[in-house]
């Protein structure tokens, strides 16, 4: 289990927390290498579909960024977000996958810090919980 | 399909911590990648040839360029795509310096999280699908809604760029707040004499269509063209005849409340709201006329001379066009009758700052001497009550209204020039004089005119005998202070008019916690709504002095005419798009849109009729809320649809 690296999926909204993250980078602010990110325009767009589906495909965990409560680019698609991935985290539970591996965090534009901290917090939650092994399912191409 | 991965140097800054080459025998070895280079600056002029080379040369559909963030470049190169005939919206950028190279310096571990992040972007660019520049055509017109200063403002610079604009005003009269003030801080100019030429040139200007008495009731479409519906209720006075004589006030037997002057005086039910009214022009207030009826009376009617007024008028809906719109609806004042404190209203000589600047007008109900309502005696000790209703989350309102230190200090100062040897005395929390001249505005009113400023809250006003009891506590002494008063005045704190709220349910604008209207951005886009060609002056956004007003109504103004003038404007690109055949009608994404883009419309299919979802390409900004909502996948978002974002995580779930 020592050697465990996760292998996580980050979802990042274009204006804040993406950018958050490219902060991070311009200022050289170094984490751990876990999170690959999809960017997408809003956090209101991540389908929990996505999320179960990235861990069908393989990620140990999923993170989802998006602005602060009230500085959403897109009025309140962060809000939706929320809800939606609450609710779905119930689903996950159901499913006998643990809850945790699926987190969500608020990064603004100006937080490279707090991003890459957020980064490091979750890699080190997940490699905890261990490899997901629940229907995860192998491509063969 | 043929892919080329670009990967750059960036100097050092990518391949010092990514081993580029390794990134590129790697991306070879990916489906579809007809071509992989790496070069030293990928966004130089070299490196934008090399692209363009090979998508001609080696015939390539799709680029990928692996480099610094999307939000560096992606304009760059979307543009040299462009140019080989390749569409701008199926380059696809992998950020590994920002999220790579620069945030992890083992290069091992970089360089395989940035093979990973490559194969997802060639899974991605697969997939994609050339998109269209999406234009819509524009209505070279605004719409001004308000005319307080800031629509006068705006309606003025917006026609003095030469374009038609047309000012809907709510009541009978433009002017707004600023009309009923009697001098202005912090230069004491009287506020009559800075607005009436502006109102006067809102009259005379070709380019400004005057609607008052009107209000806006619906408003479809979206931005370059809102359909609007403009109800005009009737004034029964033809504006145009009118020649101002006043005979008709005479023989009006009705008595009503004066409104301008805060209801301390009387008017008749045939009026003029103020002598400067714009239009120039009295009107009918059917409310208090005995009938609008000539068999009931007609007094009015029988003795105007043009033959001005008609009882036969109807209310008028004007439907017109505009490319963008101003909303500057303004504010109202928090009500007294609030304020259980302070009376609520009882009191008949606790009255609010805005009744005070007309009592103290020489146009105003005591026709200039400070005269106070209760018994009309002239007025020698004034207490002025900073913050009536303002900053006091638990009870009222939690927010400052920034301009009440400043009207208090100026309706102090009026008032000890007005009476020499009288006493003003303000409570206050603290002062805030943060604008141009205020700070040394305070100090000529508590030096050299000896107003008196009480570090405290007055918890309690009594009615004792014919004078005023104030109660309250000296926070800096902590002692009690008890006086009296021939008049107490309340600076009652700003909210959001009736008008502004009314008038964001019309529009669907999104409000703050506060009920004002919210900016799209509260520091870089603060005359910009949550709707594209809607825009904000004044305080419908928030508690505002006249300079920040007019400041703002410009720049609003500036921001409409960006858009009438022009003949196309560019919509977002990456919108949502229905696929009818699977969607079912439920609605849920309607609810779902922050900007109301999309509608529920009927569809033939088989000789039946079905609901199904339609996106307004020109509402919709592309944020995919919709997309994540639909539980049949039928509404999905170009550019990011879910196809694309799956196989972006199949490539990355696997190792
Ligand atoms: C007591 C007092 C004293 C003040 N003294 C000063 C001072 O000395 N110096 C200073 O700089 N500032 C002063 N102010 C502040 C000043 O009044 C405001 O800054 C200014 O009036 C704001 O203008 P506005 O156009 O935004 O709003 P408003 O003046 O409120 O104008 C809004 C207009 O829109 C109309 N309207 C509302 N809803 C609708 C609708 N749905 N459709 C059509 N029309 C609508 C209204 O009828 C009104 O004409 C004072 C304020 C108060 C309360
Ligand atoms: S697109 Fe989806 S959410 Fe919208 S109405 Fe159709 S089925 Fe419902
Ligand atoms: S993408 Fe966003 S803005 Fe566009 S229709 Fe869907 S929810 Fe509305």
């Amino acid at each position: 289990m020592e050697d465990f690296e996760p292998n996580i999926i980050g979802f990042l909204c274009n204006w804040c927390s993406y950018a958050g993250a490219d902060l991070a980078g311009t200022s050289r602010i170094q984490y751990s290498h876990n999170v690959k990110v999809i960017r997408v325009m809003c956090s209101g767009r991540v389908n929990p579909m996505f999320v179960i589906n990235a861990l069908q495909q393989g990620a140990d965990g999923v993170l989802i960024g998006g602005c602060h409560p009230g500085d959403c680019h897109y009025q309140h698609g962060n809000y939706l977000a929320r809800r939606r991935i609450s609710v779905m985290k119930k689903l996950l539970e159901f499913m006998g996958i643990n809850p945790e591996r699926v987190k969500m965090a608020w990064v603004s534009a100006a937080e490279g810090r707090k991003f890459a901290d957020v980064v490091d917090e979750v890699t080190e939650e997940i490699r905890k919980l261990g490899p997901n092994t629940k229907i995860r399912r192998k491509n063969e191409w | 399909m043929r892919i080329g991965v670009y990967v750059c140097e960036c100097g050092k800054n990518i391949s010092a911590t990514v081993d580029v080459e390794k990134v590129v025998d790697y991306a070879k070895s990916l489906p579809y990648v007809a071509s992989s280079r790496v070069y030293k600056y990928m966004c130089a002029d070299p490196g934008q040839e090399l692209i363009k080379k090979d998508i001609e040369e080696l015939k390539l559909d799709k680029v990928i360029v692996a480099a610094c963030s999307p939000r560096m470049h992606e304009p760059t190169f979307r543009a040299a795509i462009e140019d080989k005939g390749l569409n701008p919206y199926t380059l696809e950028i992998v950020n590994i310096r920002e999220q790579v190279s620069w945030v992890h310096d083992d290069k091992k571990k970089g360089t395989k999280k940035a093979k990973s992040l490559v194969k997802s972007s060639v899974m991605r660019s697969a997939l994609m699908e050339p998109l269209d520049r999406k234009k819509v055509g524009v209505t070279h017109k605004a719409l001004v809604i308000g005319a307080g200063i800031a629509g006068i403002q705006a309606a003025l610079d917006i026609a003095g760029s030469g374009y038609q604009v047309t000012l809907v005003e709510k009541t009978s009269s433009i002017g707004g707040k600023m009309a009923q003030l009697d001098k202005t801080f912090p230069t004491l100019d009287c506020s009559a004499c800075i607005l009436s030429p502006k109102m006067v040139d809102v009259g005379r200007n070709p380019n400004i269509t005057l609607i008052a008495n009107a209000e806006v009731e619906q408003v479809d479409g979206y931005v370059g063209n809102f359909e609007v519906k403009i109800k005009k209720k009737p004034r029964y006075v033809i504006e145009d005849k009118c020649t101002m004589c006043d005979d008709c006030v005479a023989v009006c037997p009705v008595i009503a409340h004066d409104e301008y002057n805060q209801n301390l005086s009387p008017r008749k039910a045939i009026y003029i709201a103020f002598p400067q009214a714009i239009p120039a022009s009295y009107i009918i207030d059917p409310d208090d006329c005995l009938g609008i009826d000539p068999l009931i009376c007609s007094k009015c009617k029988d003795v105007c001379g043009p033959e001005a007024i008609d009882f036969d008028m109807k209310p008028e809906i004007i439907e017109d066009e505009f490319g963008a719109i101003v909303v500057a609806t303004g504010y109202d004042t928090y009500p007294i009758e609030n304020l259980g404190e302070y009376g609520q209203g009882n009191i008949p000589d606790v009255i609010t700052g805005l009744d005070f600047e007309r009592l103290i007008s020489p146009g105003g109900p005591s026709t200039g001497a400070l005269r106070r309502p209760s018994d009309g005696k002239l007025v020698k000790n004034v207490v002025f009550i900073h913050c009536a209703g303002s900053r006091d989350p638990a009870k009222h309102l939690p927010y400052c209204s920034k301009i009440c230190c400043m009207y208090s200090t100026k309706q102090a100062l009026m008032f000890k020039h007005e009476v020499r040897d009288g006493t003003a005395v303000n409570f206050y929390i603290d002062i805030r004089t943060g604008g141009k001249d205020y700070e040394e505005f305070y100090q000529r009113a508590a030096e050299e005119a000896k107003v008196v400023y009480i570090r405290g809250k007055v918890s309690e006003l009594i009615q004792d005998g014919d004078e005023i009891l104030v109660k309250g506590v000296n926070t800096l002494t902590a002692e009690t202070v008890e006086l009296h008063a021939d008049l107490v005045v309340l600076a009652t704190g700003i909210i959001p008019s009736q008008g502004t709220k009314d008038i964001a349910s019309v529009l669907r604008l999104s409000l703050g916690i506060n009920g004002f209207i919210k900016e799209a951005h509260p520091k870089l886009k603060p005359v910009e709504t949550s709707i594209t060609g809607v825009f904000v002056a004044g305080c419908a956004t928030g508690p505002k002095d006249i300079p920040e007003t007019v400041s703002q109504a410009g720049r609003a103004a500036v921001r409409a005419c960006n858009i009438i003038a022009q003949d196309e404007i560019e919509v977002e690109a990456t919108i949502a798009h229905v696929d009818e055949m699977l969607c079912r009608g439920c609605g849920v994404c309607v609810e779902t849109c922050p900007y109301s883009a999309i509608t529920l419309i009927d569809t033939k299919r088989f000789g039946n009729t079905y609901k199904v979802a339609s996106v307004n390409e020109a509402l919709c900004k592309g944020c995919g809320s919709c997309a994540a909502a639909c539980l049949n996948g039928a509404i999905n978002q170009f550019g990011f649809e879910d196809k694309q974002i799956l196989a972006m995580i199949q490539a990355l779930g696997e190792e």
